[in-house]
């Protein structure tokens, strides 16, 4: 029945689901990214250890990630703005999601390309307004897909994909945070 | 113990509604004493756990039970609930079940050759029991709840009558299946404010083509599907229901006719913080979502009307609007403002087998049964949804699935009945 190949291992997630519906404490991760200021409003963010599956888990390698802000910010503008990583997040979680979805469903992709894009009022942040919220006040995603599927299948992926992206649940539900000083 | 004399009977099977009886009737039909028992008296919780203005989501020429089916001058109309209760007494005198009213199990455990069976009324010793104690014993409410400011009255689909008992102002419908959906235009049409909080859901006209929904549903076969057949099982078992009603004037009661009734549309509750609910600003996929899957449903019918030749038969193929996104769903509400004054939770019902001193109900409180054969020798079960159908979450469901719980019952006694007598 599939034959679709978008290079997903579909086999392994459900195998890993079949077995982790009986041992939910191996389901339990903790992803993590550490933090240091350069100067300026710039900062450096590594991420490589994670826990996972009952253990420390490590990315092959150490990534690097540059956040700062642009220069109409007055801003040296050596990264992306922090709020911009969250458009990372969400349109790779959707893709990503996209393509497993695909590949269970015997979708051949050709192409998924999306364009994502953030309303933000910045009167929140610079406290200009204390009405306006600091945050997006919406998300636009908007997918150009080619794809062996009817534009239902496809429209049916893309709804899919949300339905089970951690980023979109993360971004569309509250989450408790705690920041503390160690 | 005391000397008190434990009764022996070969089947007890607890609880006398629908399920209940149906095994009444078969375990009859094949002469297997038994006893049926049953906490109130005959369909007890729709006397006690039902809103006034409910109506069956079925129509009455599918209220069908063994030897038993609506022969009054309304097929297409949808029972009430003292007419649903009435049909399931009738059926319980016709099928002659031996039913022991104001009886409450308060524990089953295995023993040597079957189940001991404690009651309010005494011991009883059974080689069998058929479980038919219902899907919705309790409402399920999130614990977010315990987060809702005092000054807010919380009730639950069991603790609602009618409009008029919740004070005045605003009410927040929390869940839109068929309980969510039929409170919020109830309590909409009372004149109060109302927004309603909807999250998975789905969504279904009342009629299609002419025809009652539910009448395609069962003729196309989607509802003979089997429980072996079905894609994801513990999905189909907890699919909330349909976003339907019965009424008199066969009339859609999906998001869109609440829209238009001026109902207030918002995201899944996510968390209640600070005396504000938090909704979910993933609406318009939870829409979508239904959307697509009430389209691949219709073309299921409508590929069925084709390839059986009765197409000419009925009206032209239609699809419905696509769900109405409002313009800008509010992601929180005040509920300390005075806005809300009542909240109503239509988030679900669960069994409750706090009685069940056999380990066979899961982490999330549902029975591990195949096809209502459960887990351990001799035990059943019976009314629960998609048992062995999807038809099972209907009372339309239960001659078949009872004929055939009942049929693997009889077998298990013919196995293991005692060599020695």
């Amino acid at each position: 029945m599939t034959t679709a190949t978008n290079g997903v291992n579909v086999q392994a997630l459900l195998e890993a689901r079949e077995v982790l519906k009986g041992a939910p404490e191996a389901a339990q991760f903790t992803w993590r990214a550490s933090a240091k200021w350069q100067s300026g409003v710039h900062s450096t963010i590594k991420v490589q250890s994670f826990f996972g599956l009952g253990q420390e888990q490590n990315h092959k390698q150490e990534w690097t990630f540059e956040a700062d802000h642009p220069e109409v910010f007055a801003a040296e503008d050596d990264g992306i703005t922090p709020i911009e990583y969250l458009l990372v997040g969400l349109a790779s979680c959707l893709t990503g999601g996209i393509a497993s979805v695909a590949e269970n469903r015997g979708i051949q992709l050709r192409s998924v390309e999306s364009v994502v894009e953030g309303n933000h009022d910045i009167r929140g942040i610079l406290g200009a307004d204390s009405d306006v919220r600091n945050g997006y006040n919406d998300i636009k995603v908007t997918f150009n897909i080619d794809a062996d599927a009817s534009r239902e299948d496809i429209e049916a992926l893309v709804a899919q994909s949300q339905k089970r992206s951690a980023v979109f649940d993360a971004l569309t539900n509250p989450t408790n945070v705690i920041v503390e000083v160690a | 113990m005391t000397g008190q004399s434990t009764e022996t009977v070969t089947t007890v099977v607890i609880g006398a509604g629908h399920a209940g009886l149906a095994a009444s009737h078969f375990l009859s039909e094949r002469s297997i004493d038994h006893v049926v028992l049953e906490r109130g008296e005959v369909a007890n919780s729709w006397r006690r756990e039902r809103w006034e203005s409910l109506r069956l989501l079925t129509p009455n020429w599918q209220s069908r039970l063994p030897g038993l089916r609506y022969e009054g001058p309304d097929p297409d109309g949808y029972m009430t609930v003292p007419e649903v209760t009435e049909f399931i007494e009738r059926f319980a005198k016709l099928a002659r079940a031996p039913v022991r009213a104001g009886v409450n199990v308060t524990s089953v455990r295995r023993a040597d050759d079957g189940y001991h069976v404690t009651t309010s009324q005494g011991e009883i010793r059974g080689r069998t029991v058929v479980i038919a104690s219902g899907a919705c014993n309790r409402p399920s409410v999130p614990p977010l709840r315990e987060a809702v400011p005092a000054t807010v009255a919380q009730l639950t689909p069991f603790d609602y009558r009618d409009p008029a008992a919740l004070p005045d102002g605003g009410v927040l419908v929390v869940g839109a299946s068929a309980t969510g959906v039929q409170l919020a235009a109830e309590l909409r049409r009372s004149g109060r404010p109302v927004v309603l909080s909807v999250g998975e859901h789905v969504r279904l006209p009342r009629t299609y083509r002419g025809r009652d929904v539910l009448w395609w549903m069962d003729a196309s076969g989607v509802w003979d599907q089997r429980y072996d057949e079905v894609d994801d099982l513990t999905r189909a078992r907890r699919l909330p229901s349909p976003q339907l009603v019965g009424t008199p004037e066969r009339t859609t009661l999906d998001l869109n006719a609440l829209t238009s009734l001026g109902v207030e549309l918002v995201g899944r509750l996510a968390a209640v913080r600070d005396g504000r609910a938090l909704f979910s600003g993933g609406l318009r996929n939870v829409f979508s979502l239904a959307d697509l899957k009430l389209g691949r449903l219709l073309d299921t019918f409508d590929e069925w009307a084709l390839t059986t030749g009765l197409d000419g038969e009925f009206g032209a193929p239609e699809r419905l609007a696509p769900t109405r996104v409002p313009e800008s769903a509010r992601l929180q509400l005040d509920l300390r403002g005075g806005e809300i004054s009542a909240i109503v939770w239509a988030t679900g019902f669960r069994p409750d087998y706090g009685w069940l001193d056999v380990p066979v109900v899961d982490a999330k409180g549902q029975l591990r049964h195949t096809g209502g054969v459960v887990e351990s020798p001799g035990l059943y079960a019976l009314g629960l949804p998609v048992l062995r159908r999807r038809k099972s979450t209907f009372i339309y469901g239960i001659e078949d699935d009872a004929r055939a719980v009942v049929g693997h019952l009889a077998g298990h006694l013919s196995t293991t009945s005692q060599a020695g007598g």
